[in-house]
Parts: C-alpha cells; structure tokens; sequence
C-alpha cells in the first residue's frame, strides 16, 4: 500500500495524543495529577494539538476536503465514520476536563471524573482507527488481530513518554509514571514483534489461482496497461525485503530500545537529568513509531495485485 | 445508506467466457467511449500523449498464460466490476456516496457525496474502483445504467457498453438472480465460478472457464490424401504416357 504522508502523520499523532489524554484522564481519577494550570494547559495544548493536527492531516489525502463532515453520517457500517465520531465525541469531555483543570486548578471529584470519560472515548477512537485497517479482508497482513492491539499499545506508549516528559520539564514525578511507560513499551514491543512474525509466517487465502479461477501455474503475460494506473500507485506500492529488515530495526532501536533505556536512567538519576532523558525518550518514540507506521503501509500488500501476476506472500 | 439492502429484486450482472474472449480491448474501448460521456463522466486520461499517461477505465484486459496438466494456453480475462452481493466497498464509505440499488444490485458512487477517501477502492480485492485524480471522486462500472433503461435507444442495445462491442459475444448480461435466465442457465451450463470467494464479497458477476482442449491422438490423424493426377497405365492416356516417358 502507498504510504501516504498525511495518513502516516495523522495516526502517529492522534494516537499519541489520545494516548497523552488518556493517562492525563488515568491520573486524575486516582488523585496524583498535579493541579497546576500552566502544567495542564501544555498538557492539553499538547494533547489537543496532536490529536487537532492529526485529524487535520488526514483530511488533506481527501480529494474533496470541504465535503469532510458528511463523514460522520454512516457509523452503522463504516469504521471510518466511527473514527471520526468518536474523535469529535472525545472532545467533549476533553474539553470539560481541559477547562476544570486550566482556568479552575480543578483535577478532581466531577472534574476528574471527566477525565476518566476522555481516557476511555480515547482509548475508543484510537480502537476505531485500527479497525479502519483491521476490517479490510483485501490485506492480510492488517485482516488480523495482532493490528488494533499494536494501534492502542503505541498510542498509549507514546502517550506516557509524552507524559513523563512533560511532566519532568515542569519538575513533576508522578507516583509510577516510569514504571507505565516501560510496561507499555514491553506491551507495545511485544505486540510489534508478535505482529511482524505473524505477517511473515502467515499463508494468505489469495493466489492469483483463486484470483482468475484458473487452475495450474497461471503467469502474467500481458498486462492491461503499459504504465501505471490508479491501483497500482495507490495498492502497488513495493518495499524491497532487505530494506523492510533494516527499517524494522530501526524501528525497533527508536520506538523501543532507546526509550525504555532512558526511561530507566531518568528513573535512577536527578531530575535535571531525568528531564533531558525523558524528553529525548519521547523524541525518539515518535520516530520510531512514524517509521514503524510507514513500514505499516509499504509492507502491505493488498488482493488486486493477485491480477498483475504478484502474491500477497509477505516471504516473496 | 452505505448499510447493504436485506435482498435486491434483481441480480443484473455479466457471464464473461473466458473461452471465447481474444483479448481485444474493444469492451474496455467502448466502455471509456460511453461512460466518457454518462453519467459517471468524464473518464479524466491525464497526459494521454505523454510519457506517463494516467487514467480512468472501468474495464482492464490481463491476459495470462497458465500451464495445467504440461498443456498451456494463453488465457484473456477482462476485469470490471462484480456488483458484489457482500460489498464491502459500499459498507466501508463513511460518507453514504457507494450504496447498493435494493430494485437491482448495482453498485453505484454518488460523486456528489464521494469526499475522495479512497478506502472503497482499499476494500475492494477486484480493483474495480479507480480514483479520478482530476475531479478528486471515486469512480466504477455503473453496469452503464445509462444504456440498460435508456428507453431512446432500441431494446437490442439496452445492454451495456461492453457487452453491446464484444466481436466474439464473449460477454453477456442479465439477471443472476432468476435461475431461467439466459445467463443464469449459462452459468449452470459452462460451470460458471466467482472470483476470489474466500473474499466472501459474493460477487455477481460470474466468469466461463477455458473448456477443456481437445486431446489429439493417432485417431485423430487426417487420412493420407488421395493424389490428384491419374496414375498412368490406363486406356489410351496411359499409353500415351508410357510412349512419351521412354
């Protein structure tokens, strides 16, 4: 599948956003959210920005932007749809909680409550956003269940490392903060390594035998068109394997590696330290997951290659 | 409603005979032609004349070779289309713009409701939607709607674009869904099959396989030809002939 820019940003950031909202939430509800304003106003600001900007960005691949907002009509079917109300729905109680906690210093009772709202409509849409891929049948290697655990896992991964290091820029250390963030990044990596060993393993249903209905070898000979169409620069787009390799590892080294690294020197040293530690870990997590979510769509392979003579086999 | 009709009145759809088809491109032509100009117009074609032209058809013609039992053919199949019974293009736009006609099964986009999202075409394992990159809309066979009710033109060409050209009468149209239609008994005749039903998409559209080649044995052999000038030693002709051979 052709990694487009304005999908790959919007899911890395929304989904960091959403995860930086939902343990803002998270903590709140249990009582350890510090209640200084300038604190959450970069809190939310941040939050909101990326989850903002994100959903912005996604309407830029859109070949009719102004027409946008008809998106929200068909939640019956569209997992799309879902996303985009369940983005416009977090709002609400983001808003309620953002305004508690800004203008009122106020993180708790009906104020915290709320925060717990945003943490579940938060975790909600980033699970909408990973069925958009995981409800697809035409690509094996996202039709499977390994796809909205891996979704959730980032953006909450993401989403502590953002907020340990916001936090330690404005001299707070939350009770377990960096103990979270290293769990998530355990659960996230495993989910990634469990992901990729699977689309590597897997034997996709499709051949191009069950593609033509035609028994035997069946072989390309001619193609309808000697230069590219639509489907082949939109669902065509190739990766060469030793490339993939090298990008999973690098992948791995930023998103994961490095930040759990940092994340357990900030837990041992002083908070001067601890701050540049975490604010780097985050930095980092953020370019391994862009790099981890272009290898998402580059490594795809969707069905209709069947009839240009290609295999969905992620090994070929 | 991007949410699937319970059941359609009608299944309209194609039976293309792989057997017949000799890859021409004339449905694919005809196609671009009519639907250029109906209601899905226009079929942009970006830098037609260039290096790199870029455009929209509703209609590709692969040709294969395939090797089954060491006997190989070379196969030429036309993709379009099959007005899915399971369509998931249709279920997956968030905006309403694909729906499935419950009078017909047709699947249609409405451009004016399309944003350009492009997920449809993702949901598809046919490729039968193709992005217009210059009006920013998705678009598909409309099974030319525009010709099979058009009541200006004769009943004999209410078919569509595709199957009206076909030299070799390769491609065929009716109602799926009535099994004493003429392509429903087609279908049950030649063996008719789906593509890709592990998709589960139940598509409409159903393809002929190639028949079987016939084997050719030593009692198939013409028989050795009779020569055509009379052989000599008869009547007076042959004694001419033996006169002037010495």
């Amino acid at each position: 599948m052709h990694p487009a820019l304005s999908v790959i940003l919007f899911t890395t950031l929304s989904g960091a956003g959403y995860g930086l909202l939902s343990w803002a939430g998270l903590y709140a509800i249990v009582g350890y959210l510090p209640n200084s304003q300038l604190y959450g106003f970069m809190v939310m600001a941040l939050a909101l920005g990326a989850v903002t900007v994100g959903l912005l960005s996604s309407t830029f691949h859109l070949g009719h932007p102004e027409r946008a907002w008809r998106a929200f009509s068909q939640w019956r079917s569209s997992w799309l749809s879902r996303e985009g109300v369940a983005s416009c729905v977090t709002y609400i109680p983001a808003a309620i909680f953002g305004i508690g906690w800004v203008f009122f210093g106020a993180v708790d009772g009906a104020w915290a409550f709320a925060g717990l709202i945003v943490a579940l409509c938060s975790i909600v849409t980033v699970i909408c956003t990973a069925y958009i891929y995981r409800s697809l049948k035409t690509i094996p290697s996202w039709y499977n269940d390994w796809v909205v655990p891996n979704y959730v896992a980032l953006s909450q991964m993401t989403g502590a490392l953002l907020f340990a290091a916001l936090s330690n820029l404005f001299g707070y250390r939350l009770p377990g903060l960096y103990f979270l963030a290293v769990v998530t990044i355990v659960v996230a990596l495993a989910c990634k390594l469990g992901y990729w060993r699977h689309i590597d393993s897997a034997t996709p249903k499709s051949t191009m035998n069950t593609a033509t209905g035609l028994p035997g070898n069946v072989r390309l000979f001619e193609a309808p068109h000697t230069s590219e169409n639509y489907l082949m620069k939109e669902m065509g787009y190739r990766i060469a394997r030793k490339h993939a390799q090298k990008l999973r590892q690098i992948a791995m080294v930023l998103a994961f590696l490095i930040p759990a690294g940092l994340i357990a020197t900030a837990s041992l040293v002083d908070s001067g330290l601890a701050t540049v530690c975490s604010v780097v870990a985050a930095i980092s997590a953020m370019a391994g997951v862009l790099t981890e979510r272009w290898l998402f769509f580059a490594e795809a392979k969707h069905a209709v290659t069947l009839f240009y003579g290609r295999t969905l086999d992620q090994a070929a | 409603m991007t949410s699937l009709p319970q059941t359609t009145g009608k299944k309209l759809g194609l039976v293309i005979d792989l057997d017949v088809c000799v890859g021409c491109h004339a449905c694919a032509v005809n196609c671009k032609e009519w639907n250029t100009g109906g209601v899905a117009a226009p079929l942009t074609d970006l830098k037609p004349y260039g290096e790199d032209p870029h455009g929209v058809w509703f209609n590709r013609i692969h040709s294969y070779e395939m090797n089954d039992d060491d006997r190989s053919r070379t196969v030429h199949f036309p993709r379009s289309c099959l007005h899915c019974e399971e369509p998931a293009c249709v279920t997956v736009c968030p905006t309403g713009a694909s729906y499935k006609r419950s009078e017909d099964g047709i699947v249609l986009v409405n451009e004016d409701l399309c944003i350009g999202c492009k997920l449809c075409s993702w949901a598809c394992p046919y490729g039968a939607r193709e992005f217009d990159y210059d009006v920013g809309v998705m678009k598909k066979c409309t099974l030319c709607i525009d010709r099979i009710y058009n009541e200006n033109l004769p009943e004999r060409d209410r078919v569509p674009a595709c199957v009206a050209t076909c030299p070799t009468s390769a491609r065929s149209f009716g109602d799926l869904g009535d099994p004493n239609s003429a392509v429903s008994k087609l279908v049950k005749e030649r063996g008719g099959f789906e593509l890709m039903p592990e998709m589960g998409y139940r598509p409409t559209n159903r393809y002929l396989p190639p028949r079987p080649k016939k084997q050719f044995g030593e009692h198939t052999a013409s028989p050795e030809l009779a020569p055509l000038t009379p052989q000599p030693g008869e009547g007076f002709l042959g004694w001419i002939d033996r006169v002037l051979s010495n």
